[in-house]
C-alpha cells in the first residue's frame, strides 16, 4: 500500500478511476498523460476484469475490492466514477464525507453538470459534478456560443451513435439521455427550451459521433456574428477533445410558416454539423461519444487538479 | 389475440400518422375528424394518428405539428365509434411520460418503433405501455436491411419487452415478395403464440398490397395499409385495394369494400390537396436504394434550398446506411453536393 506522501502530492493530484470498463479503461490512458494527475488507483468489482490487469500493466494499484477497500486505506484527491448511475448514488456520499472531489461519469445527475468549454470555471470547488451524457458534452457548447449573441427561444439537438458505442445502460433507459440532455441545453446551453433527439445507427464500418445543432434564433439576426461564435466555441472543445468539428459551415434558414414558433411569431434558424472522432486511446475512434466523455472528464479533472495543487503549494 | 376472432387479418390504418409526412405534419382537427369518421364508418378497426415520426415528432428536425399530436389524438378518440386509435413513439425521440398522456386522452394501441437492430431500446417503453393497460405493437423499422434472422431475435426481445404483436416495416418500400414471406416466417416461427407478427409497407417499388397478402399468407395477423395511399414515400398499402383484394381472396378483414372506396375518394383524397404521394423519380429512388420514406419531403426541400439533386441527396443518403430519424444529415449531404458542383 503506498503512504502518501508531500513529495509525491506537489506537482499532481492523484486520482482513483472506480469503475474497469472500457470507459474507465479509456480514461485511464488520458490521465497517464496528464501533467497536473496522476491515476494511482484503478477500482473494480471482478477480479477477471481485463481493465484491472490493464491498469496493473501501467503501474496503478488495481483492486477488485472495490470502493469501501480504497477508502479505508486510501485518500486520492480525485476520483472518477465510471460505474453506473445507481453504483454512483451509492457511493456519492462516501466521496463526500471525505472531502473527495468526484466527477461523475455516470447519468447520475447528483451534482451540477459541467460542460468544460462552458461553465468549469464556475465549479472547480464543487463536490461533485456531472458530466450529463456525450451528447450533451457535444453539443451544448454550441447552444451556449449562439445564446451568448442573440436569445435562444427553443434549441434541439440530433445525436446520431454508432450501434456498438452505445452500452447497455444507455439503451436500458434511453429516456434518461433525452430528458438529462434536453435539461442541460437549458441550463448550460442557455436555450428557453430544449428537446434531444438520439439515434443509434448500425451501419458497418461504424460511423463516427455526428451531432446536429438547430437553434431558433430572431428573424435579422447578425448571422455573422453566429457563425463566428460557433467556430470559437467548437475551437475550445477541440482543445481538450481533439478529433471535435464542424462538418460543414453553420446553415442559415430564414423564417417560413412551418419553420416553428410561439403565438404567431416564426423563427429563423441556424443549424450546425459537428462530428466527434475518438482519439483511440482504448476504445475506437468512431465511439467520440464515449471519447468526448473520457476526455471531458480529463479536462474537468484537471480544473479540479490545478486549484487543489494552487492550495497545496 | 387481441382482436376478433372472426377476421383474418387485423387492418390499422396509418393515414393519420405515415400521411402526416406527405403534407408535412400539417393535419387539423377537421382533417382528423372527417377521416376518422369514414374510415369508422367503414370498419377499419385501429386507426393510427399522431406525427409522421411518432410523439413528440414535432421539432426541426422532423417538421413541426400544426396541431399537437396529442390533440389530435383526443378529437380520433370522440370522432371513432368502434375503432380503437393506435399511436406511434419511437425512443430517442418520444419518452414515457408521451406514452401515459397519449392513454390519458384514450389512445388504446401503443406502437413502438425502432430501426430493426436496435429493438432493446424501447424495452423501457413497452413496460410502460403494457403496465398502464394499452395494447402494444412493436415496430422493426427498415426491415429490408437485415436478413430474416436477425430480425427475428430482434422481434424477440420485443416480444419478451410486453409487445403483443412485432411488425416487419418496411419503411424504405424496398422488400419484393418473397423477401416479405422469409422475414413475415421467421417472426412467426420465432414468436409462436407469444406475439403476434404484422408487416407495415410502402408502395416505392409498386407493391405494397402483394407483398401485404403475402405476409398474411406467410402467418401475419396485423397489416398497416393508408387510404388512399396517404404515407411517406410513394405512400403506404392502399387500404381500399387491399380490402378488395382480400375480399375476393377470402380473406376476412371485417371492412366493407366498397365504404372504404368512397371514403378514400371522397374523404381523404381532397386533404391530400395538389401532392399526393406518387409513384415518381424520388419515391422509386428510394425503393430502388433502400432509403427511409419520410426522407422524401425533405429531400425536396434541401434539393430547392441548395440547388442539387433530390435523388442524388436519397442515393448519398442510401450510401451512408442512414436510418429512420436522421433527417438532419440530409442537410449536410446537401451542403456537401452543392459545394461540388
Amino acid at each position: 500500500m503506498t503512504a502518501l506522501t508531500r513529495d509525491d502530492t506537489v506537482t499532481k493530484a492523484t486520482a482513483a478511476i472506480v469503475g474497469s470498463g472500457n470507459i474507465g479503461t479509456d480514461l485511464m490512458y488520458k490521465l497517464l498523460r496528464s501533467d497536473v494527475i496522476e491515476p494511482r488507483w484503478m477500482i473494480g468489482v471482478d477480479p477477471e476484469s481485463p481493465g484491472l490487469k490493464r491498469a496493473a500493466d501501467h503501474g496503478l494499484t488495481a483492486s477488485a475490492e472495490g470502493v469501501d477497500w480504497l477508502l479505508a486505506s486510501e485518500r486520492p484527491d480525485l476520483v472518477f466514477e465510471a460505474t453506473s448511475a445507481y453504483v454512483h448514488r451509492e457511493n456519492a456520499p462516501k466521496y463526500a464525507a471525505l472531502g473527495i472531489q468526484a466527477v461523475d461519469l455516470t447519468p447520475a445527475a447528483l451534482g451540477p453538470a459541467v460542460v468544460p468549454a462552458v461553465n468549469l470555471g464556475q465549479h472547480t470547488s464543487a463536490p461533485n459534478v456531472s458530466l450529463i451524457t456525450c451528447g450533451g458534452q457535444a453539443t451544448i457548447p454550441i447552444v451556449y456560443a449562439v445564446s451568448r449573441v442573440v436569445p435562444v427561444e427553443y434549441a434541439e439537438i440530433v445525436a446520431s451513435v454508432a450501434s456498438p458505442s452505445a452500452g447497455p445502460g444507455t439503451r436500458a433507459n434511453i429516456d434518461e439521455f433525452t430528458k438529462t440532455t434536453a435539461r442541460g441545453v437549458e441550463t448550460i446551453g442557455g436555450a428557453r427550451r430544449g428537446k434531444a433527439i438520439i439515434i443509434l445507427n448500425p451501419a458497418e464500418p461504424p460511423m463516427l459521433m455526428q451531432d446536429t445543432i438547430f437553434c431558433a434564433i430572431p428573424a435579422g439576426a447578425d448571422t455573422d456574428a453566429i457563425a463566428a461564435s460557433v467556430k470559437e466555441i467548437a475551437a475550445d472543445v477541440s482543445a481538450y477533445v481533439p478529433g471535435y468539428r464542424l462538418r460543414t459551415e453553420p446553415q442559415f434558414d430564414d423564417p417560413a410558416p412551418t419553420s416553428g414558433g410561439r403565438a404567431g411569431e416564426q423563427w429563423a434558424r441556424v443549424a450546425v454539423f459537428i462530428e466527434v472522432e475518438g482519439a483511440g486511446d482504448f476504445l475506437p475512434p468512431y465511439s467520440g461519444n464515449l471519447d468526448i466523455m473520457t476526455a471531458a472528464a480529463t479536462r474537468v479533472g484537471e480544473g479540479f487538479a490545478t486549484r487543489i495543487l494552487a492550495e497545496r503549494a | 389475440m387481441p382482436y376478433s376472432a372472426e377476421l383474418d387479418v387485423r387492418v390499422t390504418d396509418s393515414s393519420l400518422r405515415d400521411g402526416s409526412h406527405a403534407i408535412r405534419h400539417q393535419f387539423t382537427h377537421q382533417n382528423v375528424r372527417t377521416i376518422v369518421a369514414a374510415l369508422d364508418g367503414a370498419g377499419v378497426p385501429v386507426i393510427e394518428v399522431t406525427h409522421g415520426d411518432g410523439l413528440g415528432g414535432s421539432s426541426f428536425n422532423y417538421g413541426f405539428s400544426a396541431v399537437p399530436d396529442q390533440d389530435l389524438i383526443a378529437t380520433a378518440v370522440a370522432a371513432a365509434t368502434q375503432a380503437k386509435i393506435a399511436f406511434l413513439m419511437l425512443p430517442g425521440l418520444g419518452i414515457t411520460e408521451d406514452i401515459r398522456q397519449a392513454a390519458d386522452n384514450g389512445a388504446s394501441v401503443c406502437r413502438i418503433a425502432t430501426h430493426c437492430t436496435e429493438a432493446d431500446i424501447s424495452i423501457q417503453h413497452f413496460k410502460v405501455a403494457r403496465g398502464i393497460g394499452l395494447e402494444t405493437v412493436g415496430f422493426l423499422m427498415m426491415a429490408h436491411s437485415q436478413p430474416p434472422e436477425v430480425l427475428a431475435k430482434q422481434a424477440r426481445i420485443m416480444a419478451d419487452a410486453g409487445a403483443q404483436c412485432v411488425y416487419v416495416v418496411d419503411s424504405a418500400g424496398a422488400l419484393i415478395m418473397d423477401g416479405v414471406s422469409d422475414r413475415i416466417a421467421a417472426l412467426v416461427a420465432e414468436l409462436g403464440d407469444d406475439a403476434q407478427v404484422g408487416f407495415h409497407g410502402h408502395e416505392n417499388l409498386g407493391l405494397g398490397v402483394a407483398n401485404s397478402v403475402l405476409a398474411a399468407r406467410a402467418g401475419a395477423k396485423q397489416i398497416d395499409g393508408s387510404t388512399r395511399r396517404f404515407g411517406a414515400g410513394a405512400g403506404n398499402t392502399p387500404v381500399e385495394a387491399f380490402a378488395a383484394v382480400t375480399e375476393r381472396l377470402g380473406i376476412k378483414t371485417g371492412i366493407d369494400t366498397v365504404k372504404i372506396i368512397d371514403a378514400a375518394e371522397e374523404t381523404v383524397a381532397p386533404v391530400l390537396e395538389s401532392n399526393p404521394p406518387a409513384l415518381d423519380r424520388l419515391s422509386l429512388t428510394m425503393g430502388y436504394a433502400g432509403v427511409y420514406s419520410s426522407f422524401l419531403r425533405h429531400a425536396e426541400i434541401q434539393a430547392n434550398k441548395y440547388g442539387v439533386s433530390g435523388a442524388e441527396i436519397l442515393i448519398e443518403a442510401g450510401r451512408r446506411n442512414l436510418v429512420g430519424g436522421q433527417e438532419d444529415q440530409l442537410i449536410e449531404i446537401a451542403v456537401g453536393l452543392a459545394q461540388r458542383r
